[in-house]
């Protein structure tokens, strides 16, 4: 199996039958990551640039061991230790990286758009590693399989996606993917934090939380960034967490089964309770071991077939 | 004596109300008569210019360009820009004062008076700055720039944030008989938007740039427009609601007037899908129902002007990730075939276009010399109504190339420029 195209670089792009073929093929390389010698060859011979332009621990970490395990060799670059600071612009970062002949570029970057940019500039594939708030579609298909393992489907899920919907590209990215497998997803926050026009993505949207935490079999829960303060898009930490927060409280109208997600880093207090992260239904760790899955899948897909 | 008859073209004038195929006889730069000349009035050297098949109308003036002289001349200068304008078809054209230095006082405007001469091209009307260096805290010198050649003022490229200054720029400007040009936008608004606030900017994950952000800022400045019952003009008109309060304002017979540029009556939010910097401009490109409301604008009069907003940016500026780049689009050499679609789509006649692109700009800046009259300078432009092209952005005149229009099949454009009796562009 593999993938017919060159870019990992939005949900939006890819079909129903090419995430079937991620989520399966990241299905059966997780069983390598239990193994006590936890290496095949699959990737030897193959370079891969992680090119992170933003801070990220567990994406970066994730993408690494995904590759390392698959035998291939990494390079990690970060913005501080690179001539970004220097003031080398991207299309000529991507140009000189280019000239090294890298298999697969891995980028994270703080602009949407700029691994489209870099990947009309490169023979190499591109993964997106998160751009802006504009997408993240490994941690959607992480999210994916977690959710297929748990609940055996993905179809006719409800699925609650809860805080800053406007500044989040786990958000985007998830109401695309589960949009797109037949999921339904609503999105509940702040009118503030619900960006114009996303019920054109796919999803419904409500100003109480309680209304989505009600029937929803999944629910994720998005990171608050105090920076957002400033901004006006909320009064203050208090009253978004008495609010909008996921408390104990509100987890008493939720199904039985519900299951909770959160992309990380949380913010203990704010949009989640501490004992709902550590609950019976939280499944965040699991989303952590199925990242490395996923990514091993994509580099997999990508890159070990003939192109 | 230098004679130049212009043969058997369609004048359009909506200034003397010309229509029809006629012969224009240009003496010495100026023009001589309109209609087939008398036999002996016309020497036997006159060049002659067949103009059948052809559209005549006064020279066109795009009232709205950044020339970037002085300070960014590797972007464009007054040369440049005079060249690209020549080859779209105008005579004449307003540069913004957003350059380094600004042009908030009399040695930058005689500088750019003194490159304009030397280009020796279009009619180069410098605009002043509202306030000193742009910074929008103090007036600058009206007095002093109306001596020295300003048509205008403006801050263009920012807005005037302090209602006062707004108050007292647009009062003490009626003192000079001077324009003031808003450039209006709430900067609180629009914050760090960089494309228009909606269903694409949520799709691409962009910071937007609300609707209102364009249109509380109309609304302020005509509150204040009528406080002062001074002159208004409002550049770069792109809202429906900004369309809206300015016919509005007109129907109360306040002196405001507007302009709006091709890429809002041609273009919708939809182009900057796949992260197009070049389709990045502010204001943004909005959505179709804006676009149907600058449509309705330009064909009920509430919209006066079509001007291009000239904004030359280099792959500098440019090829860079999205919310990175330069705000601009180049347009002194699309802005009329986009303008002669408006025709072809039946938003306007030929001479309700004229009069945006020709008669509507010279009154509103007070020129002195308006439409094809004997004795006014002999400013003209001919137009091939007919002549398919494709828009090949490495053709430009222009020092620049940052168009979101490359490689479109346009019908119609200038064949012909003449300024003063020179043709200073003619089709090859």
């Amino acid at each position: 199996m593999t993938l017919s195209k060159k870019d990992i670089l939005e949900m939006g792009s890819l079909s129903v039958e090419e995430i079937q073929v991620i989520l399966k093929t990241a299905e059966t390389l997780k069983e390598i990551s239990t193994r006590p010698i936890k290496k095949v060859p699959t990737l030897r011979g193959k370079t891969i640039i992680h090119f992170f332009y933003e801070p990220s621990t567990r994406t970066r970490t994730s993408f690494e061991i995904a590759a390392k395990r698959l035998s291939a060799d990494t390079v990690s670059i970060s913005a501080s230790t690179s001539s970004i600071v220097k003031g080398e612009t991207l299309v000529d970062t991507a140009k000189n990286l280019e000239a090294m002949n890298p298999d697969a570029i891995v980028v994270r970057h703080r602009a949407a758009g700029a691994p489209h940019l870099l990947a009309r500039l490169v023979e190499a594939s591109v993964i997106n590693a998160g751009d802006g708030m504009h997408a993240h579609p490994t941690q959607g298909l992480l999210d994916m399989m977690t959710v297929r393992e748990k609940k055996g489907r993905i179809a006719g899920l409800r699925i609650a996606i809860m805080g800053d919907i406007a500044h989040s590209r786990v958000a985007r990215s998830n109401i695309v993917g589960f949009t797109k497998m037949g999921a339904k997803v609503i999105l509940a926050g702040p009118p503030t934090m619900i960006p114009m026009g996303v019920e054109a993505l796919g999803a419904n949207v409500t100003y109480h939380v309680e209304e989505a935490i009600k029937d929803a079999d999944v629910i994720m829960v998005l990171r608050i960034q105090k920076e957002r303060q400033q901004a006006f898009l909320f009064p203050s930490e208090r009253e978004y967490a008495q609010c909008y927060g996921l408390t104990r409280e509100r987890m008493a109208g939720a199904k039985e089964d519900v299951l909770i997600m959160h992309p990380g880093p949380i913010n203990r207090g704010v949009e989640i309770a501490p004992e709902v992260a550590e609950g019976p239904y939280s499944v965040i760790l699991e989303q952590v071991a199925n990242g490395v899955a996923i990514r091993m899948a994509l580099l997999y897909l990508l890159l070990g077939g003939p192109r | 004596m230098r004679q130049t008859l212009i043969k058997g073209g369609h004048v359009i004038d909506p200034e003397t109300s010309v229509d029809g195929v006629t012969d224009i006889l240009v003496e010495d730069g100026k023009i001589a008569s309109i209609g087939k000349p008398k036999a002996k009035r016309t020497k036997t050297k006159a060049e002659v210019i067949d103009a059948s098949g052809r559209i005549v109308t006064p020279g066109l003036i795009d009232m709205h360009v950044h020339l970037r002289e002085p300070g960014h001349e590797y972007k464009e200068t007054v040369e440049t820009g005079c060249l690209a304008a020549a080859h779209g078809g105008f005579t004449a054209i307003c540069c913004m004062p957003n350059t380094d230095p600004v042009n908030d006082n009399q040695s930058v405007t005689d500088y750019i008076l003194k490159k304009a001469r030397i280009a020796d091209t279009v009619r180069v009307y410098p605009v002043g700055a509202i306030s000193r260096g742009l910074r929008g805290e103090s007036l600058s010198d009206f007095g002093e720039l109306k001596a020295a050649g300003v048509v205008a003022l403006s801050d263009d490229g920012n807005p005037v944030m302090n209602a006062q200054l707004m108050r007292r720029a647009l009062e003490y400007a009626k003192g000079f008989n001077l324009l003031v040009i808003a450039h209006c936008e709430d900067r609180n608004l629009t914050a760090n938007g960089v494309m228009n606030e909606g269903v694409t900017a949520t799709q691409l994950g962009l910071l937007g740039v609300p609707n209102a952000g364009e249109t509380v800022m109309v609304a302020r400045d005509i509150a204040l427009c009528e406080l002062v019952k001074a002159p208004l003009h409002i550049a770069h008109v792109s809202t429906d609601g900004s369309v809206r309060l300015i016919r509005e304002a007109k129907a109360r017979g306040l002196p405001v007037t507007a302009e709006t540029a091709p890429h809002y009556f041609s273009l919708t939010e939809e182009a900057v899908l796949n992260y197009d910097t070049n389709a990045k401009v502010h204001p943004p490109l909005r959505t179709a129902k804006d676009r149907e409301a600058i449509r309705l604008g330009l064909a009920d009069g509430t919209i006066d002007v079509i001007a291009s907003d000239h904004a030359p940016h280099t792959s500098i500026e440019k090829d860079l990730e999205f919310d990175q780049a330069a705000n601009g689009i180049i347009g002194l050499e699309t802005s009329l075939p986009l303008c002669l679609q408006l025709v072809e789509m039946g938003v306007m006649d030929l001479t309700g276009l004229v009069a945006k692109m020709s008669m509507n700009p010279a009154r509103i800046l007070n020129i002195a010399h308006i439409g094809l009259k004997p004795g006014n300078p002999a400013d003209l432009t001919i137009i091939d109504p007919e002549k398919k092209f494709t828009i090949d952005a490495n053709t430009f005149r222009s020092k620049s190339r940052n168009t979101p229009f490359n490689g479109c099949e346009l019908k119609g454009k200038a064949v012909l420029t003449m300024v003063a009796g020179n043709v200073v562009f003619r089709e090859a």
